[in-house]
């Protein structure tokens, strides 16, 4: 027989607590641990399964908690408090609904390699499996987009489940780790003890790469005629944008990065040829196709990227850096398969390619890069400058211009993403924040809270578009009650763009839903939240509302720009063409 | 192909449960799954058989390890191993067929293990070829039930998956 307060278990007992002094409450042991994890902060939203920790986290100042107002916010913001760090983002929610409104953000993460650590909430031990209030099976609906999860039973267990969580979550493959808490393992006492080491016997991520691969991929990138390296997300994953910005240097070869890896490698820099993929530039599309020697490091060769497999880089030897094993020959056949953390293998990269009496070809070189300027010469991002209507893309190099390529720039999922990744030229990693593989439109808001949590002394824009910041448009509130003085740059084309797009090429224009119907007023809907809103509909306006904007340095202002309603993402390679297929204008 | 692939996993709740949506997720499929502790009870042992080309047998190998529980795999197929099964079989054993039931039991080394007037229950352990072969040996409609273990295996020799 379950003890009879487990039925009363929203009520809180706090009063028949047994003390002894050594021990600490699991509530107690949850801050005590994360405080030992170096934790700053949380992103959560309470309820009755996490009352107890709420009480905990309430008397101490050590941790501080961020209240979203919408659980699917607080993993967002979590994760941009990631991407832009490099640290664990750390989430905690309630559970039953709370922990469901959360799986968005876990699958965002999960998609993308970022760690996190996620706190649900529990029922009682007790009444697990009894179709209790708010009981929903965490561990059973996350496990699909977690790197890992634990439900902890046992008080005693608690500080070290914590502790395996943000292991597995930032080594090796980064990724989401869930820990399910119920409500009485918050409430039982234990002796507190965080181990600062740990190790499991079932998990051990790679810390090096082969040698002998390491060599053979030199030798091979040497022997090239037409190199080119394909780089992405793990680049940045790793913190290993110098080393690869110093071998880049160091062969002179073109670079293209994935929409995750913008920023690894600075993208004013000549040997940049941009994006690649779907919506990438020619030069970086073509130099994949042509291409003899193919380097693709901590980039996973997804379908946006390669088009038509069996139409991909055609003539190229691959090499392939990848933390995951899974990752490697996946979609593509590697011929030189390296398994280790980019960082670690750059670094000896470099060591042999300095030792190496072999240069680079010269003149294979030249007439390389004589075809790719010819490429290049395209000008395959090219908009109409004189349009009387305000461009989306001339917003983004305006955007660019007045923030000095400085800025943290977090993006929802559209056109406008497309846009900001090909305009905002990005020359360090961690500034450009969003979501690749999971494509969640409502990421970028709680993103970018998230981001200036993390850098409160830095301008974070947030681009999106007039569909997506309605996905967790609440979060103005949030906004407001930390003073967080973000810049939204609303792309307001009145359209779905990315659907409308598709339905435009490959739907003969019928535009299904694609519409977007009573907007609301976003100018008066920022001032309700407290904030600033600006409504811009003049090409000619846009220059000057950026600068006015971007002077106020403690308020969040939200621009709605009113763009062009029709304009496309160009260039486009549409679903199953090759590399070299690409729509233009 | 057919491949058999032995895991060893932390002993932890769920972990079935991993597995078994690794598969579902990803398209996999499963011919047969077992699953027991092993003489150090916090493993468990896994033994699933699934088809498939060298490419998906590579990454259903890959995705199994990087399951944070699995300690450990090893596919049988990469050297000599034994495979085995077995099943126990309710067979109608009434008048003249009773002696040949026997005999086919017999031949395939079967051990009979219950008996009643008309009724004779089976165990015949083997390849999973060889439990073929013997339903397929035996008259249909004289089939009561029949229910097989599952495939396990280990390799031959000095391989060994263990930690
Ligand atoms: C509307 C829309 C359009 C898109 N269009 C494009 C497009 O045109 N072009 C494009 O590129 N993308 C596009 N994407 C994004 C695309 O869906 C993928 O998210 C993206 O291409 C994946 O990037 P990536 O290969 O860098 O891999 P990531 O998802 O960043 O994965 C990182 C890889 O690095 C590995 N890794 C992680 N850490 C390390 C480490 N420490 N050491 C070594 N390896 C490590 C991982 O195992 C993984 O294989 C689009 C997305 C959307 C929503
Ligand atoms: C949560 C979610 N639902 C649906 C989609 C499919 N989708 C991708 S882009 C897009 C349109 C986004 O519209 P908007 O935010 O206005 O951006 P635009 O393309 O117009 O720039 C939709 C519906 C998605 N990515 N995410
Ligand atoms: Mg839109």
């Amino acid at each position: 027989m379950p003890d009879i307060r487990a039925f009363f278990w929203f009520f809180d007992f706090a009063g028949t607590r047994e003390t002894k002094q050594v021990e600490l409450t699991g509530a107690e042991i949850f801050v005590r641990s994360l405080v030992e994890q170096g934790i700053e902060r949380v992103f959560g939203y309470p309820g009755g399964a996490v009352l107890p920790i709420y009480d905990a986290l309430f008397q101490q100042d050590e941790l501080q908690h961020v209240l979203v107002r919408h659980e699917q916010a607080a993993t967002h913001a979590a994760d941009g408090y990631a991407r832009s760090t490099g640290r664990p983002g750390v989430v905690l929610v309630t559970s039953g609904p709370g922990a469901t409104n959360a799986v968005t953000g876990i699958a965002t993460a999960y998609m993308d390699s970022i760690p996190l650590v996620v706190f649900t909430g529990q029922v009682p031990t007790a009444l697990i499996g009894n179709d209790a209030f708010q009981e929903v099976d965490s561990v059973g609906i996350t496990r699909p987009c977690v790197k890992h999860n634990f439900l902890v039973k046992d008080v005693n267990d608690l500080a070290v489940t914590i502790r395996k969580a943000f292991y597995v979550a930032m080594t090796g493959r980064p990724g989401p780790v869930v820990v399910d808490i119920p409500k009485d393992v918050a409430t039982a006492r234990a002796e507190f003890h965080y181990p600062r080491r740990i190790s499991m016997r079932s998990y051990n991520p790679v810390t090096k790469g082969h040698p002998r691969q390491i060599k053979k991929a030199v030798e091979l990138m040497l022997s090239a005629k037409r190199p080119m390296l394909y780089t992405g997300g793990g680049v940045i994953l790793a913190n290993a944008s110098s080393q690869l910005t110093e071998m880049t240097k160091l062969l002179g070869y073109p670079i293209t990065n994935t929409l995750m890896g913008l920023g690894a490698f600075p993208a004013t820099h000549r040997q940049n040829l941009g994006m690649l993929g779907m919506h990438g530039t020619y030069e970086a599309n073509m130099g994949m196709h042509n291409c003899d020697v193919l380097v693709a490091i901590g980039a996973r060769f997804d379908d946006r990227v390669t088009g038509n497999v069996d139409k991909f880089c055609p003539t190229a030897t691959v090499i392939h850096v990848d933390i995951d094993p899974a990752s490697i020959s996946k979609n593509v056949k590697v011929d030189v398969p390296i398994v280790g953390p980019v960082d670690q293998v750059l670094k000896e990269m470099l060591k042999v390619l300095k030792e190496s009496k072999k240069k680079p070809d010269a003149d294979a070189q030249k007439a390389w890069w004589k075809q790719i300027e010819e490429w290049r010469d395209m000008d395959c991002l090219k908009y109409d400058h004189d349009s009387d209507l305000i461009k989306p893309q001339f917003v983004l190099e305006k955007l660019y211009e007045v923030t000095k390529g400085k800025a943290f720039v977090t993006s929802d999922v559209g056109q406008h993403q497309m846009w900001a990744a090909q305009f905002y030229k990005f020359d360090k990693p961690n500034r450009w924040i969003n979501s690749g593989g999971l494509g969640t439109m409502g990421f970028g808001l709680p993103a970018a809270m998230g981001v200036q949590f993390a850098h409160p002394k830095e301008t974070v824009a947030c681009i999106t578009g007039e569909g997506s910041i309605q996905m967790c448009i609440q979060e103005l509130s949030t906004c407001r009650q930390y003073g967080l003085p973000l810049k939204i740059i609303n792309l307001n084309n009145g359209y779905l763009g990315m659907v409308r797009q598709w339905q435009q090429f490959f739907y003969d224009g019928r535009y299904a839903m694609s519409y977007m119907e009573s907007l609301p007023d976003f100018v008066r809907l920022a001032e309700s939240y407290g904030h600033v809103g600006m409504q811009i509909t003049k090409p000619g306006d846009v220059e000057p509302a950026l600068k006015e904007a971007f002077k106020m340095k403690d308020r969040l202002v939200f621009m709605d720009f009113l763009t062009d309603k029709s304009e496309n993402v160009y260039p486009m390679i549409p679903a199953g063409a090759g590399q070299n297929e690409m729509i233009l204008v | 192909m057919r491949h058999i692939i032995s895991i060893l996993m932390e002993n932890e709740a769920g972990a079935l449960s991993r597995v078994a949506g690794l598969f579902s997720a990803r398209g996999y499929n499963i011919e047969s799954l077992t699953v027991a502790a092993t003489e150090d009870e916090s493993l468990s042992r896994m033994t699933l058989v699934t088809r498939g080309t060298d490419e998906v047998i590579e990454q259903i190998t890959k995705q199994l390890n990087k399951l944070i529980d699995v300690v450990k795999l090893m596919d049988m197929h990469e050297g000599p191993h034994i495979e085995r099964e077995m099943m126990l079989i309710k067979v109608r054993a009434a008048g003249p067929a009773r002696e040949e039931v026997k005999r086919l039991a017999d031949i395939f080394r079967g051990r009979i293990i219950d008996v009643s007037d008309t009724i004779y229950t089976i165990e015949v352990t083997g390849t999973s070829e060889k439990l073929d072969a013997f339903v397929g040996a035996i008259t249909r409609t004289d089939i009561i039930e029949v229910v097989r273990s599952g495939v396990t295996g280990i390799a031959r020799g000095e391989r060994a998956l263990h930690l």
